[in-house]
């Protein structure tokens, strides 16, 4: 398996461990010189983790990293561009503002006598992008060029460190596919340079185009390779997920309720090119899968009218709604649970009290002027409800854990009596305990007849609470899974494109 | 409430002080002085605290103050308006403009320092325009017209009644921002925009309210200002004032970055603006006015934030104990 290729990169049994979670357990991977491997798994596997260790933006806890045979510690991006490790951002890392030559050359300019040489800069920079095949003027601006200029750029700008090895995190989420066989271009040209790849992607199907070797993780943990021969849509997928699913949570499914929500053909901003149309009933718990960047977030934040839908038409409990903003929504008493809690879901310097009672205040006052006892009996009741730790509703809401505020952004919704209850991976970065009290008050919530939709990456909660599951696949619905179809082969299957094979 | 009793304890050193170098400054006529112009400045400083914690700025109050003053003057003197009458007509002007910037900056996505940069220049330019750019007196007692003198010149209790409609004025603003869902939306916004729009709050309705309070307070001072000077010179008047109500909201505790605020503070804040100006004058070394005042303020910042990361280290270290044991 690789063996043709010399070593360039041994990572030994590395682990990191972040508060409360153990984000990689005992880790190894081996990259030959000019050997381009993809490093696959679901979200939250560990890639991310282990990419950041490589590229020095995070040190390992233990474990060893050997460059070239030699023990070498990373401590920051510095070092690893001096070992010849770049990492190539999912987002990009560039100026708009700068030239493409500037931005090669950004903090390193080559200089005479302490000014800038430009000619120098835009030499040098023609070298490179000629060995990613860019045929740009080095004095244009960045901001002119396409999304896929920019990457070709960026790879340039890490050629210019003298890199060994290119980490491309999701390096074609945003490319077209004309750029994307461009890029495998370019990939192809490095390896003959003798240059190493680590791919990063959740498109299957590219993995098998350009990598050599696939080593698959899971929780954490290695779980297993794939030589060339090997790699296959099938194979990936196994060691991607096959493992044993612990019953943590199971829902109790009820026979659904009438129809609360009739999604027409509804197209989001994100993805104006797709047609999206689902139903949810009342007392029904929907989980929405599909990898990240599908666009799940964006259909949620479509139907709370953040941003309005581009066409289809929504119904509400069979009546047309038009939802083109937040307050259209909670009219409609469809209420958002948001991914990012701190940024969208919390007013970070009020007290519980005050988050509690943001969106429902005007229940709380006469003529505007708030009722400071029913504010007060509103927090009390939300507090006990949910039991949140807070020495009291006075408490500044930053100062409590993670799964403390998620309970408030969800008693923010509570206390409006909500019928539609949207949410977008509402267990993320919160201990067991309070997810398991998260599950806990779906499941009553359901049985009080809210219909609810939600988001989530972790397998185990998708199939775990979920009446039916909604896959999303590129920003289109890709299937749709009943309780008895549910498996993570199956989820993962539509996740990344591929048609379900029905088994009867 | 300690930064207000800390500002409180400063108004007196700074008096203590001043009088002790200089008797004159403790003479009641002097004291008088400071008092009625604490009133005038502190409405435009409760109406530039008013933009500030909802996230914006206001750099047109001064010139605000001129167009407003000039208005005033043009009706009460060539149209022999009734001066009440007047003041309403103006005061509306005013909060048209607000509503204006507000639209600007809400619905056209503007920022709020370019809009506002050119609100200064325009309404300044607009009373000179209006007033052939020449000053504009008699507004106390235009011919045969009423005499609204005593709005500034009058006292009550021994008290300057323009400190009288600060104090109405700040207890009004206080109740607003602290009991009130308008109050309470406006920091939400301040603080965080998008959790306050998630949470369904018109986020657009309440900014462009506070452009219209602010405009009001200007409107509000530009108008006493007129009556307490008796005279609007449309390229001086209300000069730099914007910078002053900043600076008070700023030195009372309301941060740049939205969100906090006290109305006390910000009035505490006026106060010890316009004694360190009296005190200058006072001493007579006006050319340090600037000197002082920028120290001051700057080191009022420096005090608040030593204070925050001593706080918030504290408060890591407290959390840090129970969950290492």
């Amino acid at each position: 398996m690789g063996a043709s290729f010399a070593p360039f990169l041994e990572v030994e049994r590395i682990s990191k461990r972040f508060p409360g979670v153990k984000a990689l357990s005992e880790v190894s991977l081996r990259v030959g010189a000019g050997e381009s491997i993809a490093v696959i798994g679901e979200n939250g596997a560990g890639k991310s983790t282990l990419m950041k260790i490589l590229a020095g933006i995070q040190s390992p806890d233990s474990g060893t990293i050997r460059v070239g045979g030699q023990p070498v510690e990373i401590r920051g991006v510095n070092d690893a561009l001096r070992l010849g490790i770049a990492l190539i951002h999912q987002e990009l890392n560039l100026c708009d503002n700068l030239s493409v030559g500037a931005n090669i050359y950004l903090g390193r300019e080559p200089k005479k006598l302490g000014w800038i040489d430009q000619a120098e800069v835009n030499a040098l920079s023609r070298k490179y992008l000629d060995q990613v095949g860019l045929q740009v003027d080095p004095r244009t601006l960045l901001a002119d060029l396409s999304i896929g200029q920019q990457q070709l750029v960026e790879i340039a700008k890490a050629l210019s460190c003298d890199a060994k090895l290119l980490i491309m995190d999701e390096p074609t989420s945003s490319l077209s596919s004309r750029e994307v066989e461009r890029l495998f271009e370019v990939i192809q040209s490095l390896r003959a340079a003798g240059v190493s790849i680590v791919y990063i992607s959740h498109r299957l199907s590219e993995v098998h185009r350009v990598c050599d070797r696939v080593v698959a993780l899971r929780d954490g943990q290695n779980s297993g390779e794939l030589a060339r021969e090997e790699i296959s849509h099938d194979n990936m997928v196994r060691l991607m997920v096959g493992r044993d699913l612990d019953q943590f949570y199971a829902h109790q499914p009820m026979p659904p309720g009438e129809l609360v929500l009739d999604v027409k053909s509804v197209r989001t901003h994100a993805n104006p090119g797709e047609e999206i149309s689902f139903q949810l009933r009342a007392g029904e718990i929907v989980g929405l899968a599909g990898l990240v960047g599908a666009g799940r977030t964006e259909l949620l934040e479509t139907l709370f009218g953040i941003h309005p839908p581009e066409g289809g038409t929504i119904e509400v409990a069979g009546k047309p709604a038009t939802i083109r903003s937040p307050r259209d929504a909670i009219a409609q008493e469809i209420f958002l649970v948001p991914e990012d809690r701190k940024q969208q879901g919390l007013v970070l310097p009020m007290d519980v009290g005050q988050n509690t009672s943001l969106p429902g205040l005007h229940r709380l006052s006469y003529f505007s002027w708030v009722d400071p006892r029913k504010e007060q009996q509103l927090a009390d009741d939300m507090v006990r409800r949910m039991r949140v730790k807070t020495p009291s509703t006075r408490q500044i809401i930053q100062y409590l854990s993670g799964g403390n505020q998620q309970k408030v952004v969800i008693a923010k919704w509570l206390a409006m009596n909500p019928k539609i209850l949207l949410l977008d991976e509402p267990t993320r970065g919160i201990d067991v305990g309070a997810k398991h009290e998260i599950y806990e008050l779906m499941e009553e919530l359901a049985r009080k007849g809210v219909a609810i939709l939600f988001v989530s990456s972790e397998m185990e909660e998708i199939l775990g609470m979920a009446d039916r599951v909604l896959v999303m696949h590129e920003g289109a619905r890709s299937g749709e899974l009943s309780r008895d179809q549910l498996s993570e082969e199956a989820v993962m299957h539509l996740a990344t494109g591929q048609q379900l094979t029905v088994v009867e | 409430m300690l930064k207000n009793i800390v500002l409180l304890l400063l108004i007196f050193a700074i008096f203590g002080v001043t009088a002790l170098i200089a008797p004159t400054f403790a003479k009641p006529y002097n004291l008088d002085i400071m008092a009625r112009w604490t009133g005038l400045y502190g409405i435009m400083a409760i109406g530039a605290a008013f933009v500030i914690i909802a996230g914006g700025i206001d750099l047109s109050m001064g010139s605000m103050v001129a167009l407003v003053g000039v208005q005033f003057g043009i009706l009460i003197n060539d149209q022999q308006m009734n001066p009440y009458l007047a003041m309403v007509i103006v005061l509306v002007g005013a909060m048209l403009i607000g509503l204006g910037y507000g639209l600007l900056i809400t619905k056209l996505k503007l920022q709020p320092f370019v809009v506002t940069l050119c609100g200064l220049l325009v309404l300044r330019s607009v009373a000179r325009y209006l007033a052939h750019d020449d000053k504009i007196s008699n507004f106390v007692h235009p011919d045969g017209g009423i005499d609204i003198n005593y709005l500034t010149a009058s006292h009550l209790l021994g008290i300057p009644l323009p400190l009288w409609m600060l104090v109405i004025l700040g207890v009004l603003s206080a109740l607003v921002l602290n009991k009130t869902t308008f109050g309470r939306y406006l920091k939400a916004l301040g603080n965080n925009e998008q959790a306050a729009r998630y949470s369904g709050i018109n986020t657009d309705w309440i900014t462009i309210a506070a452009y219209m309070v602010c405009s009001l307070m200007a409107g509000i001072s530009a108008i006493l200002f007129a009556i307490d000077l008796n005279s609007v010179g449309p390229n001086e008047a209300g000069s730099f004032y914007e910078l002053y109500a900043i600076a008070a909201a700023v030195l009372g505790g309301c941060s740049l970055r939205g969100g906090t605020g006290s109305i006390l503070g910000v009035i505490l804040g006026t106060a010890i603006l316009r004694e360190l100006y009296q005190a200058i004058e006072t001493l007579q070394v006006s050319e340090l006015e600037g000197t002082v005042i920028g120290i001051v303020i700057l080191a009022g910042v420096i005090a608040d934030e030593i204070i925050r990361r001593v706080v918030d280290a504290r408060r890591r270290k407290q959390e840090a104990g129970p969950a290492s044991g």
